[in-house]
């Protein structure tokens, strides 16, 4: 206990010096329309990241979500036009139970046939994009066809501020979602048998096993929720920026592994908590946003990026591995 | 004892490169019943010996990591970036006689470039892999992003267009009446064999992915091995990355994006545990192969570029079903 509330510590200190030295460079950082557009940003990965946790911690990876994202947020605003249906509650179900059923496909094939996460989700994430781009339609669904009640439910602001010249700016209801689902998988993971034993598989499959633990269901419920996060997560996001591209998060699912390794996850699994991965989710979308208050160039975001996946797993594993030694 | 165990692994490897060899030829025949008119012509044959070798070097490249059962995320990056820097050189370089005309001298500093690149980006994968100790996806997957982030940096986007003849002669020339990147992966696929199967770092590296935790108390040194083996791979993606830029005479930093997907497949496909310890180049090259003539019957059925990526996307996770039910009998 102690020693994870210290990780999480130190993630939150690092993560305020940043915030301090990218004030300093540009004081434009500390403005409220800046953080809260900051704020907004998380809200899509981040739901991600819960997903990606929970298949971390269970000591498997996932690169498949962003397809699934994509393919359910299509499939469901397609639905939506063909019927003339205009709603929110059952177009976001629709698409987290698209976004379960396609993680179904991933937790049958590891469990399955023990095959290794990376590849069984590389071919599922192939197949789903190709579907949808080779089958669907590769067209964007621009603001005018856009369901209305969408965009409206993602617009919902929780605070909203008039500045002097009489703009208006706000801080977004769909982060009280995030954090919303934060809240409710840090209490399946704490307090929950499923949550436990997705620490236990990650810990050691073989001792999760003989004590007792029924794997099939672990598994199957770990890809079943991540993709059902992706799902919902997709369609969110269409909402958010008033469009549908099926060729939309292409490359996502490095920043969102970052993220969750970032916070202080275990490569290795069986190691990982809610609030952490909340944070190195804060912390990549504020360095990336961070780029441009910085006037870094934006062909360096790749690097900057691939170089925070480096030096966070390093010290993952050199943690894990003091730890262990 | 031994020889009975080398009997063995003789009859699995070969049960496998014969059901890859069946494979082949059935994909081979349906295509033909389909399209015989467009598929039969010399042609497409042709043009398939010109496009293989970049897939082939890299899938053989990802067996080689797979071996110690690992995976390298990063080749297409390294092979990308491999192809640009070597474009760059041959653009600050340029004489008035344009790029086309480059002395053999500056082609030749390229290719040393070009292959540098390759084996620093795979040593820094060991590195990390070895001395970090981070798990093989999740370094590669980053150090990726690097080379591709770096290859944007460099580039700013667009393609770098225009490489010298000698170049573009190792991606579309002919030696012999056979293209030349043909020649080019025969030849290195013949090294990479021998080396696998006939030389101690070969044997090490299998042994190493049977069973780490023997090899170390047999005295392998582990990380040394390991490290060699991504230095092969990095040199092996840019020797891909070569061919690549030669063949289109242009390199750019989203080239190939898909040929990841199809590199692990290959190597699933061609008999490679990705848990280690089993892998045979002419297995990769048949895979290479049949795929090859699958994806080029598609293409003169008129199939959408996403439609193939959906298939292969699909083959790989019937790959997996058909060795889970292979491994059961056993």
């Amino acid at each position: 206990m102690a020693l994870l509330r210290r990780s999480e510590t130190v993630i939150a200190g690092i993560l305020l010096l940043a915030m301090v030295l990218i004030g300093t460079i540009n004081p434009a950082f500390w403005q409220l329309d800046n953080l809260f557009s900051l704020m907004r940003s998380n809200v899509i990965i981040g739901i991600m990241a819960l997903g990606v946790l929970l298949v971390l911690i269970s000591g498997g990876i996932d690169v498949s979500f962003p397809a699934f994202a994509v393919a359910a947020m299509y499939l469901t605003i397609k639905g939506m036009l063909a019927l003339g249906y205009n709603g929110v509650v059952l177009p976001l179900l629709a698409a987290t139970i698209m976004g379960l059923l396609f993680g179904a496909v991933n937790g049958f094939f590891v469990y399955k046939f023990r095959m290794i996460p990376l590849i069984v989700t590389l071919g599922t994430s192939a197949m789903v994009r190709g579907f949808l781009l080779g089958v669907v339609g590769t067209s964007m669904i621009n603001i005018n066809k856009m369901p209305t009640a969408l965009i409206d439910f993602a617009r919902t602001d929780v605070i909203s501020v008039t500045k002097a010249d009489g703009t208006t700016y706000g801080l977004t209801a769909m982060v009280l979602i995030y954090v919303g689902l934060a809240v409710a998988m840090h209490l399946v993971l704490r307090y929950t048998m499923i949550g436990r034993s997705a620490y236990a598989l990650g810990g050691d499959p073989e001792a999760a096993r003989r004590a007792g633990f029924d794997l099939r269901k672990t598994i199957f419920f770990i890809y079943c929720v991540a993709g059902a996060l992706a799902g919902f997560a997709g369609l969110l996001h269409s909402g958010m920026i008033w469009l549908a591209n099926p060729r939309d998060f292409v490359g996502l699912e490095l920043d969102v592994i970052a993220a969750v390794v970032l916070g202080g996850a275990s490569i290795f699994g069986g190691r990982g908590s809610v609030l952490g991965t909340m944070l190195g989710v804060f912390m990549l979308v504020m360095v990336k946003n961070s780029l441009i208050i910085m006037r870094v160039d934006t062909t360096w975001q790749l690097v900057v990026v691939g170089s925070i996946v480096i030096v966070a797993t390093a010290l993952s594993a050199w943690r894990d591995r003091r730890r262990t030694a | 004892m031994k020889a009975q165990m080398n009997i063995r692994s003789l009859v699995n490897r070969d049960n496998n490169i014969v059901q890859l060899l069946v494979m082949t030829v059935l994909i081979f025949a349906v295509m033909t019943a389909l399209s015989p008119d467009k598929f039969l012509r010399y042609y497409n044959f042709e043009s398939i010996t010109y496009i293989f070798p970049e897939l082939g070097l890299l899938s053989i490249a990802m067996m080689i990591a797979m071996l110690t059962g690992g995976i390298d995320l990063s080749v297409v990056g390294v092979a990308n970036l491999s192809g640009i820097l070597a474009g760059v050189l041959f653009h600050k370089l340029a004489g008035a006689a344009g790029i086309a005309d480059t002395g053999i001298l500056t082609v030749l500093l390229g290719g040393v470039i070009a292959l540098g690149t390759g084996l620093v980006a795979g040593t820094v994968n060991g590195l990390l892999i070895t001395r970090m100790g981070i798990t093989p996806i999740l370094a590669t997957l980053g150090t990726g992003q690097v080379f591709t982030g770096l290859a944007i940096v460099l580039t700013g986007g667009p393609a770098i267009v225009g490489f010298p003849t000698a170049w573009a002669f190792l991606g579309n020339g002919k030696i012999l009446g056979l293209a030349t990147p043909f020649v080019l992966f025969a030849v290195i696929a013949a090294l990479i064999a021998f080396v696998l199967t006939r030389t101690a770092f070969g044997i090490n590296l299998m042994l190493i992915g049977t069973n780490p935790k023997a090899a170390l108390f047999a005295g392998l040194k582990r990380e040394r091995m390991v490290l060699y083996s991504y230095m092969l791979t990095g040199v092996l993606a840019s020797v891909a990355g070569i061919i690549l830029s030669g063949r289109t005479n242009a390199a750019k930093s989203d080239y190939g994006n898909s040929y990841l997907l199809q590199a692990v497949l290959i190597a699933v496909l061609g008999g490679t545990n990705p848990a280690g310890g089993r892998g045979t180049v002419l297995g990769i090259t048949i895979a290479v192969a049949a795929l090859m003539l699958l994806s080029s019957g598609f293409q003169i059925l008129r199939f959408s570029n996403h439609l193939i990526d959906f298939i292969w996307g699909a083959f790989l996770l019937l790959v997996i079903v058909i060795n889970a039910y292979k491994n059961r009998t056993r």
